[in-house]
């Protein structure tokens, strides 16, 4: 499902030169797998996985996704893999706030290849139990419920790959595990992969399949001139 | 949905900015379309509005003072002509109609004409159309002290069929100035929407022998209407009065005097047009000014959208169509504008002229101008697109780590 291989990326130093943030040499994922990868902040993980998502370019190496080679394409193509095959998951939710939180769901849909689907999206709002609150706006609830939108737009188009940085990161222990279960069963559900990044012992717990970024990553963000 | 949805929301929670920017796009709007329209009217209305004459014969002096003063009813006239002089031209072969006028007082501000009764009976005011009475009215008799009233002047003035008024001397209403003869209305002619609308109708002889008029010039008439037999005729009457005699001029053809008046004032609409393009161009500049102000607040939202899969044209699209759509916004609210305005310019040209000008008259200006508003506001939303376009995902949703 996932398969980095060799992926780099640096950036410009205050000092001059550059700091190399993200150097994996190799990182692989199957279809349907969870896995967790346990990370400090500032060891570039969320580097690691926009490189995954796309949303950052790499300086080097291949990010291949259900057989498609992510850094061998075209931004628009990029764009594109990623509302198709992606679902990513926030530390801060990223939920857009001027919108409803079906809104939410459906923009994050309209992207994808099922297009923004009304019913689908009141269905998966429903699923993390927030078909009462469709027509809320994000901040008229509480900070589980909005972590369960982004839980039910990353998932609405069924993709392959969920990619979750701290997505328990700003919650407390109830909520904190019980969007964790969430997101691990409904991804289960869905058929879908999950990679997700944490420093929460409690979270990274949870997982059979759990390592150490730092081990993972070479960068160690040495300065290179 | 998603382009539609994008532009609601980002109108919603930017909703004072829009209304603001969209207020002074409908303005702009408004006033383009009314110069535009109150112009092209204005002009097409007085260059066709003859009366159904096709010259005019008066004193010796300006066209232009005379065509307004015989024709429109405005200004005062330049002189008068000899009783002999409108018995010559009555009787001339190339003459099909001769109409005198008397003009020199009024009630209260509405000017009295002295005139035959032919000019409501037999004269065609426009092509097919004829002066009527309303319903219990007649025309007044020639040599009776009556009085037919135009439906403008009836309505301001409270005027029916069967009051009595005293005229005021002169063509400014003076309380003192008034006359000793009383009149009698007859009769309140329908709208022409022409200037005849604004004027009191009295008989030639009922103004030449006012009380305290001059009784030496009880037989001159102010200006004669003439209805030529041929195009030709003009072009004599025009040699023989006017560059070959010294004491009349003959103002002919009505509509082109009209249109030198245009020509004269043509600096009054360009400055008009200037001020709108100017306000214009200012709204386009405020579109841009107010959605790129608020780039740095919607510079998470379009970060998220690029990380959902929205590509960067999508969010180009977005803005721009956004900035379209308060410009479409300002143009829908301009028509209202533009009927205010229009309504209330119309209002007064019709009380100071008589002449109509058409509320729902449709004009290219109509669309071209909304649409090019709307084009305005597309191009000064293509800095701020571009700077949508240029968003950075991943730094624009969380710092490095």
């Amino acid at each position: 499902m996932l398969a980095v291989t060799d992926l780099r990326k640096s950036y410009p130093s205050p000092e001059g030169g550059r700091v190399e943030i993200v150097n994996v040499a190799a990182f692989r994922l199957a279809a349907g797998e969870q896995v967790a990868l346990r990370g400090e902040s500032g060891s570039g993980k969320t580097t690691f996985l926009n490189l995954i998502a796309g949303i950052l370019a790499a300086d080097a190496g291949k990010v291949e996704i259900d057989g498609t080679e992510m850094t061998a394409l075209s931004e628009p193509k990029r764009d594109r893999l990623r509302a198709d095959k992606l679902g990513y998951i926030f530390q801060t939710f990223n939920l857009l706030q001027g919108y409803t939180v079906v809104e939410n769901v459906l923009l994050g849909m309209s992207f994808g290849p099922r297009g923004a689907d009304r019913a689908h999206a009141r269905e998966m709002l429903g699923r993390v139990g927030l078909g009462h609150r469709l027509d809320h706006f994000p901040h008229q609830l509480s900070t589980g419920q909005q972590q369960r939108v982004a839980v039910a737009r990353a998932l609405a188009n069924r993709p392959k790959l969920v990619l979750a940085d701290e997505p328990t990161g700003n919650l407390d222990r109830k909520h904190s595990r019980e969007a964790l279960a969430l997101i691990r069963e409904v991804s289960r559900e869905q058929g879908a992969a999950l990679l997700l990044v944490s420093h929460d012992e409690e979270v990274l717990g949870t997982f059979e399949n759990r390592s150490d970024f730092a081990a993972l990553n070479l960068a160690r963000q040495e300065v290179r001139s | 949905m998603t382009l539609p949805l994008i532009v609601y929301r980002s109108l919603r929670q930017h909703a004072l900015s829009t209304v603001v920017t969209a207020g002074g796009i409908a303005l702009a709007c408004g006033l383009l379309m009314c110069v535009w329209m109150v112009k092209t009217q204005a002009q097409a209305v007085f260059t066709s509005t003859t009366s159904g004459f096709d010259a005019v014969l008066g004193a010796r002096g300006s066209k232009l003072q005379l065509v307004l003063n015989a024709i429109f009813h405005l200004e005062a006239s330049p002189g008068n002509v000899a009783a002999a002089d409108f018995e010559m031209i009555r009787r001339h072969p190339m003459i099909k109609t001769a109409i005198p006028l008397a003009v020199g007082d009024n009630l209260r501000g509405f000017r009295l004409v002295g005139t035959a009764p032919e000019l409501f009976t037999n004269v065609e005011y426009a092509p097919g159309k004829k002066f009527t009475i309303r319903a219990g009215g007649k025309v007044f008799a020639a040599d009776a002290k009556e009085a037919l009233a135009g439906s403008f002047a009836a309505q301001r003035l409270g005027l029916k069929v069967g009051d009595t008024f005293r005229p005021f001397h002169g063509l400014a209403f003076d309380p003192k100035a008034e006359h000793a003869d009383d009149f009698t209305v007859t009769g309140i002619l329908e709208p022409t929407n022409t200037p005849v609308d604004r004027v009191i109708w009295i008989p030639l002889r009922g103004l030449q022998l006012m009380s305290g008029h001059d009784p030496k010039a009880a037989t001159d008439v102010s200006a004669v209407l003439l209805q030529l037999r041929t195009p030709m005729a003009g072009l004599q009457l025009d040699m023989m009065y006017n560059k070959q005699g010294n004491r009349l001029t003959f103002a002919y053809p009505v509509g082109a005097i009209v249109a030198e008046l245009f020509g004269k004032i043509a600096w009054f609409d360009q400055v008009l047009a200037l001020v709108a393009y100017l306000v214009a161009l200012v709204a386009a500049g405020s579109v841009l000014a107010s959605i790129y102000n608020s780039m740095s607040a919607r510079r998470r939202d379009l970060a998220i959208l690029r990380a959902l899969g929205a590509r960067r044209r999508t969010v180009f699209g977005a803005v721009l169509a956004e900035a379209a759509a308060i410009g479409a916004l300002g143009a829908a609210v301009g028509f209202a504008v533009y009927y205010g305005l229009f309504a209330g310019v119309a209002g007064v040209i019709r009380a100071q002229t008589g002449v109509v000008l058409d509320l729902g008259a449709k004009h290219p200006v109509l669309w071209i101008c909304p649409l090019a508003m709307i084009g305005l506001c597309a191009l000064g939303g293509i800095v701020p697109a571009w700077k949508a376009y240029r968003t950075p995902v991943a730094e624009t949703l969380a710092p490095v780590s």
